[in-house]
């Protein structure tokens, strides 16, 4: 992975208004299905009503309404495969038959394609990029829709000139002229809404687009987006995040199970009503916050703090450096040095760039030769030859991508979670055992709550957070003494995230040593026995968790805090 | 599916009943096996996200090697077979390493395979075709008795109603299925198809992977090539010119995708006896040749649609 270089960060700690605020009022009376009164005299820019939706016999939307007026901020909440991507895709015309009606600007209509919603003024931003890695940036912001120049020709120079502007006011730090493929994965996030912007879309559709952007640029799509809506555009915003949805929303439609809970004013929904509209049922020990949840997770991984340490190292790394990919002398990782414990979660903060998924990486032994350092594992030397040695030897890695680094999309359920254990389940000559395997497998996947239509479905027939269940049963399933656990729950819902800090608290009793990265900080802070921060490719400073506050690891990670000598 | 259709078309078109006698059937399983053996070994490469163009010339010099081997040098079938079977070994096993340790395109790779293996079929056979009139020491050619394998291969048992060659294609699409869906390396090679970079995080040793693919496809074409050259009667460097494509056409119309990391050996099978109707239907309609090529290319685009409609 490079390093990004065009697309530098600084951080900025959100203002304490901006926070999460949860309003003290107990609405538990109102249950789901009661939908908020007449909200605005406007006509809505959106309106569907009744849509269903079936799959082949297998009905996915149960009759479902929903509406968007100008000028706001919707948020469409639920958990993985409750429904929503299959009503956006009916609004953003990927799917033409449904039954139902749609209206958009007090017309009805059905999209046989998206270029139809496109032209209605619907602009979808995917939560997987769309963008053409090998074109340039202003190539894949005109695209589609280029502007044209003489002799039936495209005008390069104005889209050029055109999409530097845009991206002067965005406040992107790349070029027209640099190609997609070389830019960080949040820089090309931004330039994806950047694109949906430009086209003056009056409804705009966000699928979760925060999963890879860091504070600084949430904090300036979240400004955007206000003042979109002070346009009186309407937005529809999907999104896991608690905060998210309490720093922007209006109003909250939640859907579960394709079916409609209900649709009301964020002030009359405090997180804990929602979370239940979410789920329909409470969670163990749920707390009024995201934050709560997080924390009773982690609970009694905190009760004995001396513990992990009695236990003894699991993973000791000494100036462990990372070279960069092209630049040669340079380093992305430059000379990091810590201690791992058994039946500890260790994190690892920093920003985008500061070289913390390197770090996991190279520990792996997937960086090859651009690693270097001296380890033991268990006391014994390791030395990062490559991801087979690794699996081999208990260490293991889930990489932040699933989508290209993770999953093969063809692959059954079964195939996908054993990928990484076939040794285990096949003899000498290489005939795999399949009973033996896929009972193990049927285990793993109970114990992760996975829902997948059969062991047999490919693993791209599942929702996102299911897949993200198969990668980590993947990981899991070799039984590992490490793991490195780099954003392990990006873009997954709240049930799932309990589930996921559930398991990750049993693995930790077993002995297993995590490593984990992950840009959510409150899960940072209530999941790590310890934090180290990582700024500029070294450590800035280590806190222990009874100490570490969101601002003072925010501060390391910028580099503010006294530090290590920085000799880049 | 397309297979059903194309029985219940020859039954339609069944040319005076000719379509329910066995020896029809007989034929026509004798006549797609060669082709049926390239694509068991296409079918290992594609799964892996590759493609095998080498395979026609590969079956070229097999065929050489082998006669070459048996007739003029005399050496008994039981040592001939294995040499013949590890020089496609080798030299897939050469694809391999350039697609997996350097990175090569597949296309590219074979393409270069290709070329060169017809050219070395060439070198071993002196431009000729090898038969058993061999010369002597002052250049007198003598005839000498073909060697007992290639009847051997030629022949059919069951009372006449199996041809061997149908038998040794058989066996080939057991030994690919057994490793595809049964072994370890079958597993890993799906798994390097459908996402590489996935399969090496997930410790799959992707380049050994890769070499046995191509390796597998090198022995099915050497395979091939016996089969041919037992056929013929003789090795001739210039047999088997574009069977790549008829070996590709059949997996492609079985439904397993280019893309990689999806598909199987039984739906090659189908695939290929899909092909091989075609061709019989149309040839005991005394359907032209020129017809037969322009359906052939027809029922591909129908079956890769087919195959895209029922996702």
């Amino acid at each position: 992975m490079t390093a990004p270089i065009a697309c530098t960060m600084t951080y900025q700690a959100r203002t304490q208004e901006e926070r999460m605020t949860t309003t003290g009022r107990d609405l538990t009376s109102m249950g789901p299905g009661s939908v908020a009164g007449s909200m605005s005299h406007t006509d809505p820019a959106v309106v569907m009503r009744g849509i269903r939706k079936a799959f082949g016999p297998v009905e996915v939307l149960h009759g479902i309404d929903f509406e968007v007026l100008p000028g706001e901020i919707h948020v469409l909440a639920g958990e993985n495969g409750a429904g929503k991507s299959t009503l956006i895709k009916i609004l953003s015309g990927a799917y033409s038959d449904f039954t139902g009606e749609l209206q958009v600007g007090g017309r009805t209509l059905r999209f046989a394609r998206p270029s139809e919603a496109v032209r209605a003024g619907i602009a979808t931003i995917h939560q997987e990029l769309s963008l053409v890695p090998s074109m340039t940036v202003a190539d894949n912001l005109f695209l589609g829709w280029e502007v044209a120049g003489r002799f039936g020709g495209v005008d390069f120079a104005l889209q050029r000139a055109e999409a530097a502007r845009i991206l002067e006011e965005m406040e992107l730090d790349c070029s027209p002229r640099q190609l997609i493929s070389e830019l960080p994965i949040s820089c090309q996030q931004s330039l994806e809404i950047a694109r949906a912007l430009t086209r003056d879309a009056s409804i705009l559709i966000l699928d979760e687009p925060t999963s890879a952007l860091n504070e600084r640029e949430v904090d300036s799509l979240f400004v955007r987006l206000r003042e979109l809506r002070s346009r009186n555009r309407s937005i529809v915003y999907i999104t896991h995040r608690m905060e998210e949805i309490y720093q922007l929303a209006d109003r909250i439609t939640v859907l579960r199970d394709g079916a409609l809970v209900g649709t009301a004013p964020v002030a009359d929904l405090p997180p804990a009503n929602l979370v239940r509209w979410m789920v329909g049922r409470d969670l163990p020990k749920l707390k009024s916050d995201a934050t709560q949840v997080v924390r009773t997770a982690a609970q009694p991984a905190r009760d004995e703090p001396a513990l992990a340490g009695a236990r003894g190292a699991a993973l000791e790394v000494e100036n462990l450096r990372v070279a960069h990919a092209a630049a040669k002398g340079h380093f992305v990782v430059g000379g990091v040095s810590f201690t791992l414990n058994r039946g500890e979660v260790l994190g690892l903060a920093g920003l985008e760039g500061s070289g913390k998924s390197e770090v996991l990486h190279a520990l792996f032994g997937a960086l090859g030769r651009r690693a270097d350092g001296q380890l033991r594992l268990f006391g014994e030397p390791f030395s990062m030859k490559g991801p087979r040695e690794s699996v081999e030897r208990g260490v293991v890695l889930l990489t932040n991508d699933r989508k290209s680094l993770g999953l093969a999309p063809e692959l059954s359920v079964t195939h996908s979670v054993s990928l990484a254990s076939l040794r285990r389940f096949s003899g000498r000559c290489g005939w795999m055992r399949r009973r033996e395997e896929s009972k193990a497998v049927r285990d793993l996947t109970r114990e992760f709550r996975l829902r997948a239509p059969s062991d047999e479905a490919p693993v791209r027939s599942l929702s996102g957070g299911n897949q993200q269940k198969v990668y980590l049963a993947r990981c899991l399933l070799p039984q590992p003494r490490v793991l490195l656990l780099d954003e392990p729950t990006r873009g997954i819902d709240v049930g799932a995230k309990a589930d996921i800090y559930d398991l990750m608290r049993t693995w930790v009793a077993q002995g297993i040593a995590i490593l984990l990265v992950t840009s959510e900080m409150d899960e940072l802070l209530a999941l790590s026995d310890r934090i180290i921060v990582m700024h500029s490719g070294r450590i800035s400073t280590e806190v222990m968790r009874d100490t570490a506050s969101k601002d003072a690891v925010l501060a390391a990670a910028m580099g503010s805090q006294r530090r290590q000598s920085n000799g880049r | 599916m397309a297979l059903v259709l194309m029985i219940v078309i020859g039954c339609i078109f069944s040319a005076d009943g000719a379509f329910y006698r066995w020896s029809v059937h007989r034929d026509m399983l004798r006549q797609v096996s060669v082709f049926g053996i390239l694509a068991c070994g296409m079918t290992v490469v594609i799964i892996s996200a590759g493609i095998d163009l080498s395979v026609s010339s590969l079956l070229a010099l097999a065929a050489v090697t082998f006669a070459w081997l048996t007739m003029p040098q005399g050496w008994s079938a039981l040592a001939a077979v294995p040499v013949v079977l590890a020089v496609g070994a080798v030299l897939g096993s050469i694809s391999g390493v350039l697609v997996a340790q350097m990175r090569i395109q597949p296309f590219i790779v074979t393409l270069a395979m290709m070329v060169f293996g017809r050219g070395l079929a060439k070198v071993i056979s002196g431009g000729r075709k090898i038969t058993n009139y061999v010369p002597d020491a002052d250049g007198v050619s003598q005839v000498v008795d073909l060697p007992e394998i290639f009847g051997i291969i030629d022949s059919r048992v069951l009372g006449g109603n199996l041809s061997i060659v149908t038998i040794i294609f058989a066996a080939c699409v057991l030994i690919t299925w057994i490793v595809l869906s049964r072994s370890r390396l079958g597993r890993h090679i799906y798994a390097v198809g459908g996402n590489l970079e996935a399969a090496r995080l997930s410790g799959v040793p992707v380049r050994l992977t890769l070499i046995s693919a191509y390796a597998l496809s090198g022995v099915f074409a050497a395979v091939a090539g016996i089969c041919q050259a037992a056929q013929e009667t003789h090795g001739d460097p210039e047999t088997g010119i574009a069977y790549e494509l008829d070996a590709i056409a059949m997996v492609v119309i079985g439904g397993t995708s280019l893309a990689g990391g999806k598909g199987s050996v039984i739906l090659t099978l189908i695939g290929v006896l899909t092909i091989g109707y075609l061709q019989k239907i149309l040839s005991l309609n005394a359907a032209p040749e020129a017809t037969r090529l322009m359906l052939t290319g027809a029922i591909i685009i129908c079956a890769v649609l087919f195959q895209r409609g029922r996702e």
